[in-house]
């Protein structure tokens, strides 16, 4: 036998790869695009209440991205892989986290900051030590303040008040905040569906969960990250969060409100930024969730989601190196 | 080394900021905009120079076990000098610079120059080393000041550039859009320097 059919059976009976070993039909272009229309629905209802302005929002952050993307791939010579639906995805969640009536240069320099300077500036799709679109948003938030904080609702100029409900509750405290919806419950609705003011992807409570659920179910993210996160932050709430002394807070409300369901779902469970292992992710989840109270009630912003993910993504390798499963052969 | 070497070395090759990266802390602080971050580049041109030549002429006179301190007090005075010839001829830069003047005195590229060229070389080119030194600082600050005035200010040495339409981006004059600038000017000079070696080296090997 010659040395070369050696080697041809050698390949065929012997593949040598290194791991995960597991063959499966999940690539990443499929997992964004799934995530993608997961966050359709949110998208939609957030262009049925706030009006064509988050549509253009969306539009203009998601396609410059794209194009930032091939741009920058073209320029460091490597494959442009805009089609895996990466890209797309950090533009459409940094429109989700914008107001809908921000002018048009923020989204496109939003996605300058989330592709060019956190995401590439760092090695491209995997190396990223930050959520792209967090930092985007982070960005622009230093930038252009005031077109980051101005909730004008186009489709119902009056329809609530100017101010989202957590800007309400740390200028004028609960009782305002209730007075704006009529009543307690109504308020809960009312967050619930999303029929509130604030970024226009991060509204609807009811959407996004289901969007979530169905990533959880379909395996694409764990609930652990999003559960650790969210009940952080309401038994946090509960007990610090009221004005009547220790375990008065409205958990619920504030469980609801801000941006926390869509980063908790969405941003927290990327998989480049947070742990890998198990323990590690509640870790990185209560961390987030502690950081967002500690924001919301004792600093200066009204909401703090997006800076508490993304300290918690400073720390993410820190946790992997500490957090780490037992090793086969080890007790 | 000829000496438009010397001299021309502190330009882009061996560039005090963006690639020694030492000094950074002026480089961050001050170039908010270009009259400060211009002013803060002559002090430290004028400190540097007359440092290296005082330095160099003194440099038989001075026991190594103490040369640290005798070199931190020769910046000291002229330190001491620029700041009150500033405070006395252009009092509003002397404020707007602030605490950063006196600062100057420890400021890293100044008494790096001292002991590592003007302690052993003649006066000639110690004076040549410190006064290329000084122009790529202070061509750095105007570069770093330029950008950051303009795209947080929409304004160059306060004249307006871009237009009332445009909206300025705080982020560049906050201490976050000077830390990103200068991470990607560090990255442009180094790609530069990496060009010119290559033709360099290319050139070499024709020769």
């Amino acid at each position: 036998m010659s040395t070369e059919a050696i080697s041809n059976t050698v390949t065929k009976e012997i593949l040598v790869s290194s791991s995960p070993h597991m063959v499966s039909d999940v690539s990443t272009k499929k997992i964004m695009w799934t995530v993608i229309i997961t966050l359709l629905p949110a998208c939609v209802f957030s262009v049925y209440y706030f009006g064509i302005d988050a549509l253009t929002t969306i539009l203009i952050s998601a396609l410059s991205a794209v194009m930032f993307e091939a741009i920058v791939q073209k320029i460091r010579k490597k494959p442009i892989t805009v089609n895996d639906g990466s890209a797309f995805l950090t533009g459409m969640l940094l429109a989700m986290c914008l107001p809908a009536t921000v002018p048009v240069y923020v989204p496109i320099v939003g996605s300058f900051f989330a592709i060019v300077v956190a995401k590439h500036a760092m090695g491209g799709l995997g190396q990223n030590i930050f959520n792209p679109a967090h930092i985007g948003r982070a960005a622009l938030m230093a930038s252009w303040p005031v077109a980051m904080t101005s909730w004008t609702n186009i489709r119902y100029p009056d329809a609530l008040t100017s101010a989202t409900p957590l800007g309400v509750l740390k200028l004028d405290g609960h009782d305002a905040l209730i007075n704006i919806f009529g009543s307690q419950s109504e308020m809960y609705t009312n967050l619930f569906l999303g029929l509130r003011n604030g970024c226009l992807g991060e509204t609807s409570v009811i959407l996004l969960v289901l969007g979530g659920l169905v990533l959880i179910y379909k395996r694409y993210i764990d609930w652990v990250i999003p559960v650790c996160m969210i009940g952080t932050v309401g038994i946090l709430t509960w007990i610090f969060g009221g004005s009547n002394g220790l375990f008065s807070g409205d958990a619920l409300f504030h469980m609801m409100a801000g941006g926390l369901i869509i980063g908790a779902f969405f941003m927290a469970t990327d998989y480049v930024t947070a742990p890998i292992t198990r323990k590690g992710q509640i870790i990185f989840a209560v961390g987030a969730g502690v950081i967002t109270v500690l924001i919301r009630l004792l600093g200066g912003y009204p909401e703090g989601v997006c800076y508490s993910i993304l300290l918690m993504n400073a720390l993410t390798p820190l946790i992997d190196r500490f957090v780490k499963p037992v090793r086969y052969g080890r007790k | 080394m000829t000496l438009w070497k010397e001299f021309a070395k502190g330009w882009v090759i061996e560039n005090p900021i963006l690639v020694l990266a030492l000094s950074l802390c002026p480089a961050l602080a001050v170039t908010s905009s270009v009259v400060t971050s211009l002013t803060m580049g002559l002090v430290v041109m004028f400190v540097i120079t007359s440092n290296n030549v005082v330095v160099s002429i003194v440099k038989k006179l001075v026991n190594p076990k103490v040369r640290v301190p005798v070199y931190i007090i020769c910046i000291a005075t002229i330190v001491t000098l620029a700041s009150l010839l500033l405070q006395a001829y252009a009092p509003l830069l002397y404020k707007a610079l602030g605490i950063y003047l006196e600062l100057v005195v420890v400021f890293a590229i100044i008494l790096a120059r001292a002991e590592v060229f003007a302690s052993k070389n003649n006066v000639g080119r110690a004076f040549l080393d410190g006064f290329g030194m000084g122009c790529g600082f202070t061509f750095a600050m105007l570069i770093i000041g330029v950008i950051r005035e303009l795209l947080g200010n929409g304004t160059i040495l306060g004249i307006n550039i871009l237009g009332t339409a445009y909206e300025p981006a705080l982020i560049m004059i906050l201490p976050p859009g000077g830390f990103l600038l200068i991470g990607y000017l560090v990255g442009l000079f180094k790609l530069w320097n990496m060009h010119m070696e290559k033709r360099q080296r290319i050139r070499g090997e024709a020769a």
